[in-house]
């Protein structure tokens, strides 16, 4: 077991490496001068000669690289002018487009995102696994269909079209619900649910109907099994067959896969924060392309890049964890 | 108890039926049995034949699944077909329990084994404290043999080796007292000599209890030394039914002979077939080493899997001379290494150390690319007779397959020369563009046997070629193989797990066990006069159809 | 010699038929599949001849009508459900007063056409990626299998974003997005051949081919390859709709296909501030991105059924100890 992780953080450390290599590469390297971009549209040539030598753009990539890494661990000193910026340890470098400190700006975005994925991270396992043992439990019936179709619509609906339609529907026409404008949980708790709450339910029923299918399949698969015929013959209830012997097995799979989506919805629930104008992590990326802010791009996707790798980790932990039979190897 | 005048279990007109894509299947057919209290009864009877449908049935497993099932079915005084789901829980291991094949996909692989055995006792006596229901989970573990019972009942399946997971299979189906204990193939899953200590303590509880038994098995060995009475099933239907002794010392019926003539019999030599004179090929099979030379020589032949810690060595300095034109029989138990010798033999496998010469020329370690000169002499017949063609091509084209490889022949002589193996290996030289699954297993086994012979080789290895194949279709294929060998002159190696096919075709036999060979010599003597206790444990454990035998 | 000449004994209910026939007398058994396929045919028909229609209606995607929209009012269309009329047949985009009706028949074209071409390249890649580690030695199928599982998991939505930031701006877009999904969205694809191919490698059959001493490339093609053909298709047929919306999302995003070439995503981007006034122009594109991801998923689910008729054989008693590997899917929120 602790071969085993110190293999798999090993591993995390090298994929994330290489990983944030890559994207640094591909984002210096690309066309488009990071000197003039970070210089800004009024520059002249001099100034932007001056940019260059501070970002130290004409070193080789591998050192460049290297001061990016150093930075990252140790934080680094940018001088604007005369004046000198310390940005401290873990340093992303400076936005092009304030000199605001990147790690500053995420930190200032990760609450609306750690909400937003909170949240809908409760509807989507609630809903999914709720239904999804339904469906599998209610076999051939007309309820199964029912909830079949809803689970394929939801696997088929992008999360800005069940956005509009709950805008549309709760905001504009019914005035339910105010238009969602995040307020900080620290701030008004009451507030902040309120406002979440649409944002919450586009994205969590929509995963939620991933869920669902894999709870179905894979509870269906465990019923299936031999030791559920066992107990069966034994004359054990249907009831506690499924909630003694199938759903430890069932919710497995279930419980690996939220780990992972938990990981990658800090980046990843860029849709749901534009739809809604959240200020989250996902915004802060759409906006920095927009303008090409190569810092804040680079930032967030090294650091999305290294959530996705911990929390597979994770979840292959708890898939072993809660399915016995997969051995860590 | 008035229940016990009447018979323990009574099915009438029983039929199991299951709509498939291509129609009903009628898994059973019109079946009646009965069996008096406290005794037992086998269904025997080939793969198909219904055997464990029925036995399903008497606990009411088919309820449930789409299967229509019609008949009568009364088990402990309980109408089966006719009780409500709550009755029948209370008939499902309270009056019958069940004893499954696999036991270790039949148990619960997150939870202890007391726990289930003890879960299972709460659900039949609602008023056991836990502590009384895990106290007898214990006693349970304890009666079937399970050392430290008491510790072990704390253990999950995995931590049990397959004997003593069928014993905890068992002790849970003890839990609760049933009258009648149906035990589906129970140790077909198991070595020889697990086995017989199954057979051993079923025999101990049911004399122990007074509970009735009803053995599913295809095994006509396993069932002469366990019951009193025995149902002998086909398609669904009973062919014969009588005392064990009666049925299998003087049976009535033409397929019942069959099925007895077609029993491999560990205690009775083998017919050797007398090479017709005037084939002029080198090595006679029958004499034993008439002829010396070598063809294939293994010299302290390694296979490791895995690496670091994790290593595993499934063969661990084998030796083995193959003459040419003689038959080797290779047997052992499951984990012996014998499916990995073979494949190194043929050099499917590469081997981690050790010495394979073919003909003088070592081959070991040769690349894949290298090897391409020696694949045609070296052949191999495989178990599993669904796997072994791909589905996708028709049996010609698999068999045409070398021949196409080696690109000598035209298009018109490789089909020509396939017709002619077809019908060599006893199947209709027409069947070329027949696809694998229009035929059964025994059929598959033979076109797996023309494709090794396609590039006349001159060394087959048949790595369990009969061992998912019925005892009937298994003589006609051991004869088949008996036949070529003689008339082409090939030397074969045969690997099974079952002593008494081995017998059938072997010069020479090779006991395996632990990835090292015990004993080698010539059969009858390794046979007749095993010189390794191993060996001799294993002869002894074989069920016998002879009473004679049986006591031994 | 012989001792028994057989010739004819079918074996029934062995081993489900897989051949192309069954498969498609399974598929169009279902009714839901042919229902899919039926709209999905319509909507490609459409898409096609979207020149033809436009010219029908004698209307084209780019021409601004100015007098078709209340410019008072923000540019909201005259008339009633987004200003439907008999010239335009679904009405006008608010604020330009383009013509709907083309610009949804052209916006199904980029869609397609990028989902399709994402998915083809997904699959090659996948194909190339899953074979070499199945089939190559262990220090390839580790690295290969590592940059799967790196490419399963990374996010791929926020990979796409970004690597937009840096494409030169003449790079014509639609063309840009097939490369962009197809690379970074392999990953699954990969990992399912690579898996399909280690099972097949263990059976018999694939053995029995080694030895005819033909060269591996003769196995992988003659064994391998005709096998894999329908765990392949079956996943295609699942990631061409989750493609589409990866497309629509991109647009919708503002990093997609760039104006003023139509696309779904887009117009739902602008419909975010129409949708007070003008709820036809959200409905429209919405309910045909929906309708065809959904007809696609429905299609692909009847194709994994008809594949697979494992689902309706579950009928019987559990028997044996089928070993079951349950699959764990990455995934994207």
């Amino acid at each position: 077991m602790t071969t085993y992780f110190l293999r798999r953080a090993l591993g995390a450390v090298a994929v994330v490496l290489v990983l944030s290599a890559v994207v640094y590469v591909t984002f210096y390297v690309a066309p488009g001068d990071p000197a003039r971009l970070a210089c800004g549209p009024r520059c002249n040539p001099e100034q932007i000669r001056q940019v260059r030598e501070q970002l130290a753009l004409d070193d080789p990539l591998l050192v460049q690289y290297w001061h990016f890494l150093q930075g990252v661990f140790t934080g680094q000193d940018y001088s604007a002018g005369t004046a000198v910026l310390h940005c401290d340890a873990p340093c992303f470098g400076l936005s092009y487009q304030n000199n605001q400190q990147v790690t500053d700006m995420l930190v200032e975005r990760l609450p609306a995102t750690a909400s937003l994925a909170v949240g809908a991270m409760v509807v989507w396992l609630a809903v999914g696994i709720g239904t999804g043992l339904l469906s599998a439990l209610r076999r051939g019936g007309a309820t199964e269909r029912v909830l079949t179709w809803l689970t394929l619509a939801g696997t088929a609906t992008p999360v800005f079209i069940s956005g509009l339609v709950l805008l549309m529907v709760f905001c504009a026409y019914l005035e339910w619900l105010p238009f969602p404008s995040y307020v900080p949980l620290t701030e008004d708790p009451e507030q902040w649910a309120w406002n979440m709450l649409l944002p919450w339910v586009a994205l969590g029923l929509l995963e939620s109907a991933k869920y669902a299918r894999l709870t179905r399949s894979s509870t269906l698969e465990t019923l299936a099994e031999d030791h559920i015929r066992t107990f069966r013959a034994y004359g054990v209830p249907e009831r506690s067959l499924v909630a003694r012997h199938a759903l430890r097995g069932a919710l497995a799979p279930v419980i690996a896969l939220t780990a992972a989506d938990f990981g990658s919805i800090f980046g990843g629930a860029v849709l749901t924060e534009m739809m809604f104008g959240l200020p989250g992590i996902g915004q802060l990326l759409v906006r920095s392309t927009q303008t090409i802010d190569l810092p804040v791009v680079v930032a967030v996707v090294v650091i999305t890049g290294a959530a996705v790798v911990i929390a597979n980790i994770v979840a292959d932990v708890l898939y072993a964890v809660a399915d016995r039979r997969v051995a860590l190897r | 108890m008035t229940a016990d005048l009447q018979p323990l279990v009574s099915v009438t007109d029983l039929s199991v039926a299951f709509p498939s894509e291509g129609g009903v299947v009628r898994a059973v057919d019109g079946l009646s049995f009965e069996l008096a209290p406290g005794g037992a009864l086998a269904i025997v009877g080939e793969s198909g034949s219904g055997k464990s449908t029925a036995a399903y049935a008497l606990l009411g497993l088919h309820r449930g699944t789409g299967a229509e099932v019609t008949g009568s079915v009364r088990v402990a005084g309980h109408d089966v077909s006719a009780a409500d789901d709550a009755e029948l829980r209370r008939v499902r291991g309270g009056a019958a329990a069940m004893v499954f094949q696999d036991p270790l996909s039949s148990l619960d692989p997150y939870q202890a084994i007391g726990d289930q055995i003890a879960e299972v006792h709460r659900v039949h006596r609602p008023g056991a404290s836990r502590r009384d229901a895990r106290a007898r989970a214990v006693e349970v573990l304890g009666r079937v043999g399970i050392p430290d019972a008491a510790r072990r009942a704390r253990s999950r399946p995995h931590e049990f080796s397959g004997g003593m997971r069928q014993r905890a299979l068992i002790a849970m189906a003890l839990a609760c007292e049933p009258r009648l204990l149906v035990a589906d193939e129970p140790t077909t899953a198991l070595d020889v000599t697990v086995q017989a200590q199954i057979l051993d303590l079923l025999r101990e509880l049911r004399a122990e209890t007074g509970m009735g038994l009803i053995l599913v098995t295809h095994d006509l060995g396993v069932a002469a030394g366990s019951v009193d009475d025995l149902l002998v099933m086909k398609d669904g239907r009973a062919v014969e039914r009588g005392p064990v002794r009666t049925v299998l010392d003087a049976p009535d019926e033409t397929y019942t002979r069959d099925l007895l003539a077609a029993v491999p019999r560990v205690n009775v030599r083998r017919t050797v077939l007398r090479k017709p004179t005037g084939v002029g090929s080198s090595g006679g099979p029958s004499g034993g080493p008439s002829d010396n030379t070598a063809l294939l020589e293994a010299t302290g032949l390694r296979r490791e899997f895995g690496r670091g810690k994790r290593a595993v060595t499934a063969v661990d300095g084998v030796s083995l001379t193959v003459r040419a034109g003689e038959t080797v029989g290779v047997v052992g138990e499951s984990g012996s290494g014998k499916t990995t010798l073979g494949r190194m033999l043929v050099r499917l496998l590469e081997p981690t150390g050790g010495e394979l010469r073919y003909r003088g020329r070592d081959i070991g370690t040769l690349r894949e690319r290298e090897l391409r000169a020696f694949r045609s002499e070296l052949q191999m017949v495989f178990q599993d007779p669904v796997s072994s063609l791909n589905p996708r091509r028709s049996i010609g084209e698999s068999i045409a397959d070398p021949l196409r490889a080696a690109g000598k022949l035209g298009d018109a002589e490789i089909v020509a020369r396939v017709r002619e193996l077809l019908e060599r290996v006893g199947l209709d030289p027409g069947a070329y563009h027949r696809y694998p699954h229009e035929f059964s297993g025994g059929q598959r086994q033979r076109v797996g046997i023309a494709r090794a012979l396609a590039p006349e080789p001159r060394l087959i290895v048949c790595d369990e070629p009969v061992s998912a194949l019925d005892v009937t279709t298994q003589a006609q294929v051991v004869r088949l193989l008996g036949e070529l060998q003689r008339d082409l002159g090939l030397a074969l190696v045969f690997i099974a797990h079952d002593l008494a096919v081995v017998r059938q075709v072997s010069d020479r036999l090779v006991v395996m066990r632990g990835g090292r060979i015990v004993e080698e010599g010539p059969a009858d003597s390794v046979y007749e006069q095993p010189r390794d206790p191993y060996t001799q444990g294993l002869l002894a454990a074989v069920p016998l159809l002879e009473p004679a035998g049986a006591a031994a | 010699m012989t001792d028994l000449l057989i010739t004819q004994e079918p074996v029934a209910g062995d081993a489900p038929a897989t051949g192309a026939r069954q498969v498609w007398r399974r598929l169009t058994a279902r009714k839901s599949a042919v229902a899919a396929a039926a709209v999905l045919g319509l909507l490609v028909l459409l898409a096609l001849a979207a020149p033809l229609l436009a010219a029908l209606e004698g209307q084209d995607p780019n021409t601004y009508h100015d007098t078709l929209v209340d410019s008072a009012r923000g540019g909201v269309p005259l008339g009633d459900f987004g200003g439907i009329s008999a010239e335009h047949w679904l009405g006008v985009e608010p604020g330009t007063g383009r013509d709907m009706f083309v610009r949804l028949l052209y916006g199904a074209r980029v869609s397609l056409l990028v989902a399709l071409g994402a998915t083809v390249v997904q699959v090659l890649i996948g194909l190339a990626v899953g074979l070499t580690a199945a089939l190559g030695n262990r220090f390839v199928d580790s690295a290969l299998s590592h940059l799967t599982d790196v490419m399963v998991a990374m996010p791929l939505l926020v990979f796409a974003i970004a690597l937009m930031a840096v494409v030169p701006a003449d790079f014509p877009r639609p063309l840009l997005l097939v490369f962009a999904i197809g690379l970074l969205a392999w990953g699954p694809m990969a990992r399912l051949v690579r898996g399909q191919t280690l099972s097949l490698k263990k059976l018999d059959y694939v053995s029995a081919a080694r030895l005819t001493g033909g060269s591996s490339w003769r196995v992988a093609r003659r064994e391998l390859l005709p096998a894999l053909a329908a765990p392949v298709i079956t996943y295609a047929a699942i990631l061409l709709p989750s493609n589409i919306v990866i497309e629509a999302s991109m647009s919708f995003l503002g990093v997609g296909v760039k104006p003023p070439t139509p696309s779904w995503g887009q117009m739902l981007s602008t419909a975010t501030t129409w949708f007070r006034a003008d709820p036809t122009y959200v409905l429209l594109p919405a309910l045909l991105l929906f309708v065809t991801t959904l007809a696609f998923t429905v299609l692909a689910d009847g194709v994994r059924v008809a594949l697979d008729p494992r689902e309706a054989s579950r009928l019987r008693v559990g028997r044996g100890g089928r070993e079951s590997r349950k699959s764990r899917p990455g995934g994207t929120a």
